[in-house]
């Protein structure tokens, strides 16, 4: 197969092309072939891990409809392969409202994604375990905010893959070398000096969501220098997920923290400067804030919360309850949710009245149909990218510490 | 701007279309900005709201948001509600393949003057072959 444009392929690569390992691989090959003629890239990289987002609620009948056709292809992931989170609630059952067509949906979709070899993970940060890449590793993951995550945090190499370009990924072992698979895509392109105190993972999301919109751009990498502290993982996970959310931004450095910052200090140096002060996350958070005081709803994360993050939160409920006028959904994984179920904290959030959802990030769920049944519209969040995702849906985003959405499920009040 | 203006892209893929420009002036995100299954724009505030995207040639300057386009792309195609063709000066991966998955031409690195000289309703010729896109006066 004569390769397109410049790119090299290997022997194997051409044995694909030429439909040596079947039709169905050869098809999923030519269109990893049209992203890299479309990017620039002259060559494929292997990769280890695929993370992939497929649910039904975002892939619809047509997302099905394609499954089947490389079902009947008999096609395999070559690779380890797992998927995020689903689109149908495990628990709390009572306060979503799940059509029997998205309930079937979600389980086909399932089903065909076992058939292809798909390991059912139902988790989207997924680097805080169980599978957490190394540095320099090529990996690629669909999830925005864990692929930003990956690549800034603990440098590994992978691009922001869409379920099908994941899937063809996991099928073929390999994914077109552009991007952030390159060393030149990682340098930082601008160097913001962040002033402003950072002391919840609300304040590090709204960093987030400041920078992504400044700067935003998919080859856009911000150099951090924070004057004030270090993140704990936590917090780079909400940083991470913002700047993807806001600015579909895919690679970070923080000086002194990120595995690869050292390396690009100099550049970062001589870069345009950007700063970042406390009123800059201050305006972010009071441009949500209501006029009406009164809490129905809180949503905590995504990203998903760590067994940490959970514990924390129990902790400021401190023997109290959720206020009866409200709702409280905890988005969580399997894996934190086994570990918080093995040390009690789930059992602590269940008596404060917490609805944990393990496996399930709640604005994947049918929440439109839920906002009108439950007459939900003010939803009080921790999180900066639920609060850029929800208003599409009717909902009237607030976002908030963590510990003024603990203290308002409680009152029922914002403070 | 004259009768037939050209605009040039860096990055290109698909068939030649023509169709009717849908302008959106802030990033797009098949999650945050659509009803994805009435096909239309509707996050509140949007200047396209309301709008139906079937047919129609979205012209925009980014993106923002996750991986949902690579799926929502071929969602709203197989409802026969799907764009005609994805304009963009900025992109990220996921459009691109999500575009190609669905097969929609899709162009990147457009000539930023667009934005500033012309209007949803126009008629546009799409041609990635050319990188190159029409507006017809």
């Amino acid at each position: 197969m004569r390769a397109q444009n410049a790119i090299r392929l290997t022997r194997e690569e051409q044995a694909i092309g030429r439909g040596e390992r079947g039709l169905g691989t050869k098809l999923v090959f030519e269109q990893q072939l049209a992203v890299a003629e479309f990017f620039g890239a002259d060559r494929f990289v292997p990769i280890t891990h695929v993370h992939l987002s497929a649910d039904y609620e975002v892939m619809g009948e047509g997302g099905g409809a394609w499954l089947e056709r490389w079902l009947e292809h008999g096609l395999q992931v070559s690779v380890p392969t797992t998927r995020g989170t689903q689109c149908i609630p495990r628990g709390a059952g009572e306060r979503f409202c799940t059509s029997p067509q998205m309930a079937s949906g979600e389980q086909e979709t399932r089903a065909r994604l076992q058939r292809l070899g798909v390991t059912l993970l139902d988790t989207g940060s997924v680097f805080q375990g169980p599978l957490v890449p190394l540095f320099g590793e090529h990996i690629a993951w669909g999830d925005s905010g864990a692929v930003t995550y990956a690549n800034g945090a603990l440098g590994a190499r992978s691009n922001v893959e869409s379920g099908p370009a994941a899937l063809a990924a996991a099928i073929t072992g390999r994914t077109p070398a552009y991007g952030f698979h390159l060393d030149a895509s990682r340098a930082p392109t601008l160097n913001v000096h962040v002033t402003a105190e950072l002391q919840d993972v609300a304040d590090w999301g709204a960093l987030g969501a400041v920078v992504g919109r400044r700067a935003s751009g998919y080859f856009s990498v911000p150099f951090f220098e924070i004057d004030e502290g270090a993140p704990s993982s936590d917090d780079m996970k909400h940083l991470a997920a913002a700047l993807a959310s806001y600015g579909s931004i895919a690679m970070f450095h923080i000086a002194g923290v990120t595995p690869e910052a050292e390396r690009y200090r100099e550049i970062a140096l001589s870069i345009e400067q950007s700063e970042i002060i406390e009123a800059d996350l201050v305006g972010f958070l009071e441009a949500t804030a209501p006029a009406e005081r009164a809490v129905e709803l809180v949503v905590l994360g995504p990203p998903e919360l760590s067994l940490r993050e959970m514990e924390a939160v129990a902790r400021l409920f401190a023997g109290r309850r959720v206020n009866e006028e409200v709702t409280v959904f905890a988005n969580t994984s399997l894996v934190q949710h086994a570990a918080a179920h093995a040390t009690g904290t789930l059992l602590t959030l269940r008596d404060a009245g917490v609805l944990v959802l393990a496996g399930t990030n709640w604005y994947n769920s049918e929440i439109a149909a839920s906002r009108e049944h439950f007459a939900w519209r003010r939803l009080l969040t921790n999180s900066a990218k639920l609060a850029n995702a929800v208003h599409v849906l009717g909902y009237e985003p607030v976002l908030a510490p963590t510990h003024v959405c603990v203290e308002a499920a409680v009152s029922g009040r914002l403070p | 701007m004259t009768v037939n203006t050209v605009y040039r892209a860096t990055q290109a893929w698909g068939p030649c279309v023509e169709g009717t420009a849908l302008v959106a002036l802030t990033l797009f995100s098949p999650r945050y900005d659509l009803d994805r299954y009435g096909a239309t724009f509707a996050r509140p505030g949007h200047s396209c709201f309301g709008e139906s995207i079937a047919e129609r040639i979205l012209v925009c300057p980014g993106v923002q948001g996750g991986v949902a386009g690579g799926w929502a792309f071929l969602m709203m195609k197989a409802r026969s509600a799907g764009f005609a063709a994805l304009v963009f000066a900025d992109v990220n991966p996921v459009m691109v393949q999500g575009a190609i998955v669905a097969e929609i031409p899709i162009l990147a690195g457009i000539d930023r003057r667009i934005f500033e000289e012309i209007a949803s309703g126009m008629k546009l010729l799409v041609d990635p072959a050319d990188r190159s896109v029409v507006v017809f006066g």
